[in-house]
C-alpha cells in the first residue's frame, strides 16, 4: 500500500472547513508551508492569519476570536504549540473552554531530522493533564480526516496530533473516528498491545510479521477521554500488556493504560517509547529503530513476551 | 449623559468597597486596585456599550489580580449585587480571586496569569472586524505585566492587523508586587512604555489617569479611532491612591486593612471629600 501524508490530509480537510463556514479559521505560526496549513491559504486567504513566531500569543488570539464567535484552528510544529504556550493553553484556552482546535504537526520523533529542539515526546501528557482539552492521535490520513470532523462539531478545545510520516497506508478502513472510542485492530490473546497514532501502523506490519493469532490489538486514537472500558474488557482476557506510542516512554499512553489497570486490574504493562534521553537528528528508521518503535523492534519484544 | 461629578461619586464609592471588601475577607490586591478605579469607572459607566450580547463591547482586564477592583465597580454599576461582593474569593463564588469568565457571565475573559490578556483583546478585535461587526475591544494591563514577552508578540500583531477598534490602556502605577530596588529607593516596573507602544506601531496617548474629565475624552476619541493604527493610553496612575498611606507603598499590593485602617481609609474616602 501507498503512503499518505497526514499533514497534507489536514492541510485538505481544513481547507474544505474554511469554504463551508465562514467562521473557521487557520492560524499560522510561520511554518504553514511545512505543516501545510498554506491550503488555507489557497482556497481563501481571508481566512489565513499569519502570527509570525510567536506561539503564546498565537494561542491568545485564538481564545479572543474563539470568545466573539470565530472558530480557530491553530497549527504549529507540536513541539513549539505544546511547550511554548503550555501556560496559555491552560489559562486562556482550557480555562475559558474555548473553541480552540489546537494541531500539533510533526509530532513525535519523525520530524525530518530536526533533532533534539524539534521532537515533541511530551504533548500526549501535558494536554492529558489539562481539564476540558481532548486529545487524538489519529494513525492514518482517513482516520485524520474523520477526527477533524468531529473536531469541527464539537465544541471545545481539543488538540490534534499530526504525525509528518508520510509512508503510513490508509490501513484502518472506513470505520469513522468516535471521540473516547478505541478500535479492536486484532483480537486474540493472552497478549494485549495498546497502541496510538501512527505507531498503530507498525504495531501491524509487527503482527503481520509473527503471523501470531495469540494478541489481541487496541488502537487508542482518544487519547482523551480515553476508551476506558474498552481497555479494561480486553484487559481481563489477557495476561500480559504492551503499550506503543512514539512519545517518551513516562506519561503518555503507557502512562495512562498502567494508571487504569493498576486501580482496576493490575497487570504486567510493558511500554515501548522514547527511552528517557534525548535523541539526535536521524532518518525516521533510524529514530524508530533506536527507540525500540520500528516493527521489527516490536515484533522482537512481543515474541519475547509469547515465549514467557 | 453622565456628569464628571457623578462619576467621581461613583469612583469614591467603588474604592469605598474595595477597602470594605478587603478588610472583610483579609484578602485582595488593594493597591492595584484602586489605581484603576477611574479607569474603571469611565469604562463601566460611560464607554462600554454593555448591551446587545454579540454587539457589545469587549473588556479584558489583564492585570487579572485587580479582579476585586473590577468586582467592586460591577457592584457599583448594578451588574452584581453588593451582598455578593462578601463572597469575593470564596470556594464557591462567581467571584474568583482573578476573573472566571465561566463563573461569571459579566466577564469577557478570564486572566490571572499576566501577560495573557492583550493577546485576547487582540483576538477578539481581529474577530469583530473578520465578522465586520462594529463592537469595541479595551483591555487594562499593568506597567509591571508589560514586562512579559507576549505582550509586545500582541502588540506586533494588532499594528500588523491594523486594529484601530482595540483600545489599550496601561495602569502606569509605577511599581509591582516587589520589584525592582536599590537601597530603599524603588524603581518603576517601564518607564519607556510610551516610546515602545508607538515603535510597535500604535498611536499613543499619555493621561492622568485619576482625570475623569481626561480619560473621559481619551477613551471616547480611542472609539471613534479612524486611521489604521491601534491605540494606546499611558495611563499615569497612583498605586493606592485615595488613602494617604497606601499610596505609591508598593507593600499595599496585596494586602488587606486591619480594623483601625479601615477606619482611617474611609475617613480619607468621603463622597464629595477631599480624597481626589
Amino acid at each position: 500500500m501507498k503512503g499518505e501524508s497526514l499533514r497534507n490530509t489536514f492541510g485538505q480537510v481544513l481547507s474544505q472547513l474554511v469554504q463551508q463556514d465562514s467562521r473557521v479559521v487557520a492560524l499560522d505560526g510561520d511554518l504553514g508551508n511545512s505543516t501545510k496549513l498554506d491550503h488555507v491559504l489557497m482556497v481563501k486567504e481571508s481566512a489565513f492569519f499569519q502570527m509570525g513566531i510567536a506561539e503564546q500569543n498565537m494561542v491568545g488570539v485564538a481564545v479572543g476570536l474563539a470568545h466573539v464567535g470565530v472558530k480557530p484552528w491553530v497549527c504549529s510544529f507540536a513541539t513549539f504549540l505544546t511547550k511554548r504556550a503550555f501556560d496559555q493553553i491552560v489559562v486562556s484556552v482550557a480555562q475559558t473552554n474555548a473553541n480552540v482546535k489546537l494541531i500539533g504537526s510533526y509530532s513525535g520523533l519523525l520530524t525530518s531530522n530536526t533533532g533534539k529542539s524539534h521532537h515533541s515526546l511530551e504533548d500526549l501528557t501535558m494536554f492529558s493533564t489539562i481539564p476540558n482539552m481532548s486529545v487524538i492521535a489519529p494513525a492514518d490520513a482517513q482516520e485524520l480526516a474523520s477526527a477533524m470532523k468531529i473536531m469541527y462539531e464539537t465544541d471545545g478545545p481539543m488538540y490534534l496530533r499530526v504525525s509528518r510520516d508520510e509512508t503510513i497506508p490508509p490501513f484502518l478502513g472506513g470505520e469513522p473516528f468516535q471521540l473516547g472510542k478505541g478500535r479492536v485492530l486484532a483480537d486474540g490473546g493472552p497478549i494485549l498491545v495498546v497502541s496510538t497514532g501512527t505507531m498503530t501502523y507498525q504495531v501491524k506490519l509487527a503482527l503481520e510479521q509473527l503471523q501470531t493469532n495469540m494478541v489481541t490489538h487496541l488502537h487508542m486514537p482518544s487519547i482523551k477521554p480515553f476508551d476506558t472500558k474498552l481497555l479494561l474488557e480486553h484487559a481481563a482476557l489477557c495476561t500480559q500488556v504492551v503499550t506503543v506510542e512514539e512519545h517518551y516512554i513516562r506519561g503518555g499512553l503507557g502512562g495512562i493504560v498502567a494508571e487504569i489497570l493498576s486501580e482496576q486490574n493490575p497487570k504486567y504493562v510493558t511500554r515501548i517509547g522514547v527511552k528517557d534521553a534525548f535523541s539526535g537528528c536521524g532518518t525516521d528508521a533510524e529514530l524508530l529503530e533506536a527507540n525500540g518503535l520500528s516493527a521489527n523492534c516490536i515484533a522482537e519484544t512481543i515474541k519475547k513476551l509469547l515465549a514467557k | 449623559m453622565i456628569s464628571i461629578q457623578q462619576l467621581e461619586n461613583h469612583a469614591v464609592s467603588i474604592r469605598r468597597k474595595i477597602i470594605e471588601t478587603a478588610h472583610y475577607k483579609k484578602q485582595g490586591h488593594v493597591g492595584g486596585s484602586l489605581s484603576a478605579v477611574d479607569i474603571l469607572t469611565v469604562l463601566y459607566f460611560d464607554q462600554l456599550n454593555l448591551n446587545g450580547n454579540e454587539m457589545r463591547d469587549r473588556f479584558v482586564l489583564s492585570k487579572g489580580h485587580v479582579a476585586l477592583g473590577l468586582y467592586c465597580t460591577l457592584a457599583e454599576r448594578g451588574l452584581i449585587e453588593m451582598e455578593e461582593l462578601k463572597t469575593f474569593d470564596s470556594f464557591d463564588s462567581r467571584l474568583q480571586a482573578h476573573p472566571d469568565m465561566t463563573r461569571l457571565e459579566s466577564l469577557d475573559m478570564s486572566t490571572g496569569s499576566l501577560g495573557q490578556g492583550l493577546s485576547t483583546a487582540v483576538g477578539m478585535a481581529m474577530g469583530a472586524k473578520y465578522l465586520s461587526q462594529s463592537f469595541h475591544v479595551f483591555v487594562l494591563l499593568g506597567d509591571g505585566e508589560s514586562q512579559e514577552g507576549q505582550v509586545w508578540e500582541a502588540a506586533s500583531i494588532a499594528a500588523r492587523y491594523k486594529l484601530n477598534n482595540l483600545t489599550v490602556i496601561v495602569d502606569c502605577n509605577g511599581l509591582q508586587q516587589f520589584g525592582w530596588y536599590e537601597g530603599n529607593q524603588v524603581f518603576p516596573p517601564d518607564q519607556h512604555l510610551p516610546e515602545k507602544f508607538k515603535s510597535f506601531g500604535f498611536l499613543v496617548q499619555e493621561v492622568d489617569g485619576h482625570s475623569i474629565a481626561s480619560l473621559q475624552k481619551v477613551l471616547e476619541q480611542s472609539k471613534q479611532n479612524r486611521t489604521n493604527q491601534p491605540i494606546a493610553i499611558i495611563a499615569k496612575t497612583v498605586k493606592g491612591k485615595g488613602v494617604s498611606f497606601m499610596e505609591n507603598n508598593y507593600l499595599w499590593h496585596s494586602k488587606a486593612p486591619n480594623d483601625e485602617e479601615l477606619d482611617q481609609a474611609l475617613l480619607q474616602l468621603e463622597v464629595g471629600g477631599e480624597c481626589r
